[in-house]
């Protein structure tokens, strides 16, 4: 079983790299874009054995509490089975 | 006095502050492993610069796990003076000992270079012998130093006079000019420029030994 | 058991590895029977140009290696002198060239991380780094975008290991190139300290002390990367992407620490890092230094990935890792250190009497061969040699100046001589709190604070005066270094250098070579500064392009801690002597010139003239000046004129007045590039002039320190006249990378409210 983590700034809050990134592409002529956020993503494994509702807990509550900083950040997981 | 200098895995201004605290100010000063479960006889508690865990994750994200971060937070919540440096700045508002949060510099590139900056208030044992506006030349030595908390919490830090410096030259768009704050109990307070690296005239500037000078004073005066 | 023989080696094998016929006959004689495919990986990768020097070692031996405070010379890890009080430094330079082409970011990044093993690994604590940087011109119309990106990924891999370890990056030099558009040189200079008695070597010792591994885990990184960095570029080469090594810069300070704390325990023998070629150079090397064998079994080394074979394991270049040989029967002490600093640590074999580096995987032996003919008895080629090329026309092109206050302006704002702050600030150049003086001046100075000494450090390459004359390039790079070092009062004492030049398989490459090792030779001869340790980059060739020849200097002086003297006026009303006089030139002196290149974008002639006898005159009595000087500034790219000009940028807008006498056309009295020189302001100009006197030296009056401006003329008439503030403007955005800092913010609560009633500002 594997756990996607993606973790990005929030909608408020400015994005640096992010807008950077939008006005280079912009430049290079990508006409479609029209934003562009930057985040990261963290792909977990999950011990053999260990029951999928467990797993979920855990790295919900791990994604949430330090995969994430709250203040800045937002995150979103997703399973594998 | 006495100061403990915490050391993480990546600290690399341990050192320096180590040595402003007992060569430039003649003061007592010890290393603490981050390991350590108790702080020991300490005054105050700097948490130094660097890269702690390689600001892998975020900067100052794991380090707020480590044991001595416990022993840090009881020592604050029992009034003990901590002051978070650059790195330090990091992870007391990862740890949820200030508020807000740092992110990456507005430039989008580190920046190493010596800044104005003046304290706020002087209410505070970090500031009490500056004068509130007066400029202090500080180098800043960050990557991620834009500090950011939302409308509300500014206002609150505004309101209860918990701002401690603002930048002059803001380095790296920092919301409000803000370089450093005060957790409500005025005995926290994290910044991001290098007070420790500014205490001798032979090494740049001097503008940092008004904070050590308070920061001894106010102990002093505790006694 | 043995496996030594189990691969079929093909002619098209050894070709692959690089190693010629005679190559592979010496090594069939040495081990009396066929390699293992590990073996002949072993091989291949030792006896690669990057490893075994085989083109230059002949040639470097003419390098002068020993002096009074010489305690290493070349053939450890890094150079060591002695700078007294108990205390030694440790210094070296490296290139990573084609890692930077290839991947900029981490190419730079591990060059730092490896240099700075090179110096911790023999026990000092690393102090300063400093960078020697050559990109093609970003606004070269076909590879601009290009230069651009690599020169932003080396900084920012600079930047970003260097900082995160905690080590300074106070100073070093950019130059811009089209030589270097396929082919950037990216050289990375390193400097620690430590006390005499504790320093560290490469060397096994003991048998039966336990061979240990600590560190990183091995991975695939890096498989023939130093076979890599010794062949030339082609459109294939690109894809070699993978090859790169990853650095993790956090790692690496752990492994800092704990070898230092590990060092003090006494319980460790000898020590060096895994470099290029890994584990295959530590072990071989070690083995061969103290005349012993060396014994290892694959299955103990920490691994990240799995199924790697013994070739691999071998020959990978994973980063952040050390081998090194301990007590036997006190191992327990040195895992003690490195556990409690997070870090792996391995006994992977032992120290043997046999002289042989044997290899075990899963107990079947992979490798056997003789430690000293693998380390020390690589060929050696007295490769064919004929004339340095002339690169530029002997002569000179009709040329007449239409103003000088623009061509000012345009020297000020080329790539070579503007600022460099974009790139500077990006590195932490304060850390550890010893910097006296930092990027932008003529020679970074960092104090011991252990023992009241200070160290300065000044790098030079040649290129254009190199591509004009190797030896006499090479010369003036070593003569520019010690003035550098004079200039901030500082007594030149040793020395490191790092030779970039092309396929040495050509012989006017091999040509340059030699002529520029002699140039260097005769030179740090004549100013006492023996070469301790250094590195030779060959191949530097793209698409059968080949760079300058470009030989950088490092050299190292030493002066007591005080308050640095800086290059910029300070006040108004100074007297301002040129010190060494207004030198002389003539029109094939001028093609090397940043005139010419800025300019006239032409390059012809010779290089600047160099009296030696003249120069060292003129930094003995420089650094008698410094303490009745306010600044001092060395003349060098850009001449005269240039020298003026970035004096005046100190931020308190003071420049100068200067009334010359001269017969000199004005563009080379303003711009030529004679050695000997250096910029001197003092409100004791009869006490300067009598030091200059018995030193035999002139010390020339040319003017005085003013408000706000930059006037130059000659016989009364009027040269050059700017105000510092356009001048400054040109400087500092010559670089073409917008400022990144202070940033204006939109939130009402700006500065103006805030301090508007500050009285200080």
């Amino acid at each position: 079983m594997k756990a996607r983590v993606y973790v990005s700034l929030k909608s408020t809050v400015l994005d640096a790299q992010g807008k950077t990134i939008r006005s280079a592409l912009s430049g290079l002529g990508y006409r479609s874009v029209a934003d562009v956020r930057q985040g990261k993503y963290f792909e977990i494994s999950i011990e053999p054995g260990v029951s999928p509702e467990q797993a979920r807990r855990e790295v919900d509550t791990l994604a949430q509490d330090v995969l994430t900083n709250p203040v800045i950040e937002t995150c979103r997981v997703e399973f594998d089975d | 006095m006495k100061f403990g200098v915490i050391v993480f895995p990546g600290s690399n201004c341990d050192h320096d502050a180590w040595y402003a605290a007992s060569h430039n100010f003649g003061q007592e000063a010890r290393f603490i492993w981050h390991d350590e479960h108790a702080l020991g006889d300490v005054d105050v508690v700097i948490l130094p610069g660097g890269f702690s865990y390689g600001d892998y994750l975020r900067c100052g994200a794991i380090a707020r796990f480590s044991p001595v971060m416990a022993a840090v937070r009881k020592f604050a919540a029992d009034g003990g003076l901590v002051a978070g440096i650059c790195n330090g700045f990091q992870i007391l508002v990862e740890s949820g000992l200030l508020p807000g949060a740092l992110m990456r510099n507005a430039g989008l590139k580190f920046v190493c270079a010596p800044v104005r900056i003046a304290a706020a208030t002087t209410n505070s044992p970090f500031t009490n012998a500056c004068e509130a506006g007066r400029p202090l030349t500080i180098p800043v030595a960050h990557g991620e130093g834009c500090y950011y908390a939302d409308e509300r919490t500014l206002d609150e830090l505004e309101a209860e006079d918990r701002i401690a410096f603002r930048y002059i030259d803001n380095p790296n768009g920092s919301l409000r000019d803000i370089a450093g704050i005060l957790n409500a109990g005025r005995n926290v307070m994290g910044m991001m420029p290098h007070p420790e690296r500014a205490t001798e005239p032979l090494v740049g500037s001097t503008g940092g030994r008004v904070i050590f000078e308070s920061l001894i004073g106010a102990l002093t005066l505790a006694r | 058991m043995s496996a030594l023989t189990s691969e079929l080696i093909t002619p098209e094998l050894i070709a692959l590895h690089q190693l010629s016929e005679p190559e592979y006959a010496k090594i069939l004689k040495i081990l009396g029977r066929e390699p293992s495919y590990p073996e002949l990986g072993i091989f291949s990768v030792m006896w690669s140009e990057h490893c075994s020097y085989k083109s230059s070692r002949l040639h470097l031996k003419k390098l002068p290696t020993t002096g009074a405070r010489v305690v290493q010379g070349p053939g450890e890890n890094a150079g060591i002198i002695d700078i007294g009080g108990g205390y030694a430094i440790a210094f070296k330079i490296e290139s990573h060239n084609h890692p930077s082409f290839i991947e900029p970011f981490q190419g730079a990044a591990t060059g730092v991380g490896g240099i700075l093993r090179d110096i911790f690994t023999m026990g000092a604590r690393p102090i300063a780094v400093l960078d020697s940087l050559r990109f093609g011109p970003g606004s070269d119309p076909q590879c601009g975008a290009r230069n651009r990106r690599i020169l932003e990924g080396v900084v920012s891999g600079i930047s970003h290991y260097g900082n995160c370890f905690g080590v300074p990056t106070v100073g070093g030099e950019t130059i811009f190139e089209p030589c270097y558009n396929g082919n950037p040189l990216v050289n990375v200079f390193a400097l620690g300290v430590f006390k005499k008695d504790e320093i560290f070597y490469a060397k096994a010792s003991g048998i039966g002390n336990p061979v240990i591994y600590v560190g990183a885990k091995t991975g695939r990184d890096g498989i023939h990367g130093a076979s890599m960095a010794s062949a030339e570029f082609t459109e294939e080469s690109k894809q070699k992407r993978p090859n790169v090594q990853m650095g993790d810069p956090f790692l690496e300070k752990l492994l800092l620490e704990a070898c230092l704390e590990a060092m003090h325990t006494g319980a460790v023998l000898g020590i060096q890092d895994m470099g290029a070629a890994g584990l295959t150079c530590s072990t071989c090397e070690m083995g061969s230094r103290g005349g012993l064998g060396i014994e290892i079994e694959l299955d103990q080394v920490p691994q990240r990935e799995t199924g790697m074979t013994p070739y691999e394991i071998m020959l990978s270049e994973s980063q952040e890792r050390m081998l090194l040989v301990a007590e036997k029967g006190r191992e327990e002490e040195v895992f003690r250190v490195f556990h409690k600093w997070g870090l792996d640590a391995a006994a992977i074999g032992t120290v043997t009497g046999d002289g042989l580096l044997r290899v075990r995987h899963h107990g079947d032996i992979v490798v056997e061969i003789p430690n000293r003919e693998l380390a020390d008895e690589a060929p050696l080629y007295d490769r064919p040699r004929t004339e340095p090329p002339r690169l530029a026309p002997m002569e000179a092109p009709e040329f007449a100046s239409a103003d000088l206050n623009a061509d000012l302006l345009t020297i000020l704002s080329s790539g070579d001589v503007c600022s460099k702050r974009w790139i500077w600030e990006q590195y932490d150049y304060m850390v550890r709190t010893n910097t006296i003086a930092g990027p932008g001046g003529d020679a970074a100075i960092v104090r011991i604070k252990e023992t009241g000494t200070s160290v300065a450090i000044s790098l030079d390459g040649g290129g254009r005066y190199c591509a004009l004359s190797p030896r006499a390039g090479a010369r003036l790079a070593v003569a520019e270094c010690c003035r550098n070092l004079s200039t901030v009062g500082a007594l030149p004492v040793a020395a490191t250098n790092n030779l970039n030049f092309g396929n040495p398989e050509r012989p006017e490459i091999m040509a340059q070579l030699v002529e520029a090792i002699e140039g260097i030779a005769e030179a740090c001869e004549f100013f006492d500064t023996p070469i301790t340790g250094g590195n030779v980059s060959l191949y530097n060739e793209t698409l059968g392009e080949g760079i300058f020849p470009t030989p950088v200097m490092g050299i190292v002086g030493l002066l007591e801690t005080r308050a640095p003297l800086t290059m910029n006026f300070k006040a108004a009303g100074r007297v301002i002597i040129l010190l060494g006089g207004l030198g002389s030139c003539n029109e094939a002196r001028f093609g090397g010139t940043q005139y010419a290149k800025a300019v006239l974008d032409t390059l012809w002639g010779l290089p600047p003239a160099l009296d030696m006898e003249y120069e060292l005159r003129v930094h003995k009595a420089m650094r008698e000046i410094v303490p009745l000087a306010e600044s001092a500034h060395d003349l060098s790219d850009g001449g005269l004129a240039v020298a003026i000009a970035e004096s005046s940028f100190g931020g308190v807008g003071v420049g100068a007045a200067i009334e010359l006498n001269s017969l000199m056309r004005p563009e080379h009295l303003l711009f030529h590039e004679g050695p000997s020189r250096i910029l001197v302001s003092t409100s004791d100009p009869e006490g300067v002039e009598r030091i200059a006197r018995t030193h035999s030296v002139e010390a020339l009056r040319i003017g005085v320190t003013v408000d706000s401006a930059i006037r130059v003329s000659n016989n009364g008439v009027e040269l050059l006249d700017l105000d510092i503030a356009s001048a400054e403007r040109a400087w500092q955005g010559g670089l073409g990378f917008p400022a990144s800092w202070p940033v204006q913010n939109a939130h009402p609560w700006n500065n103006s409210r805030l301090f508007e009633n500050s009285s200080a500002l």
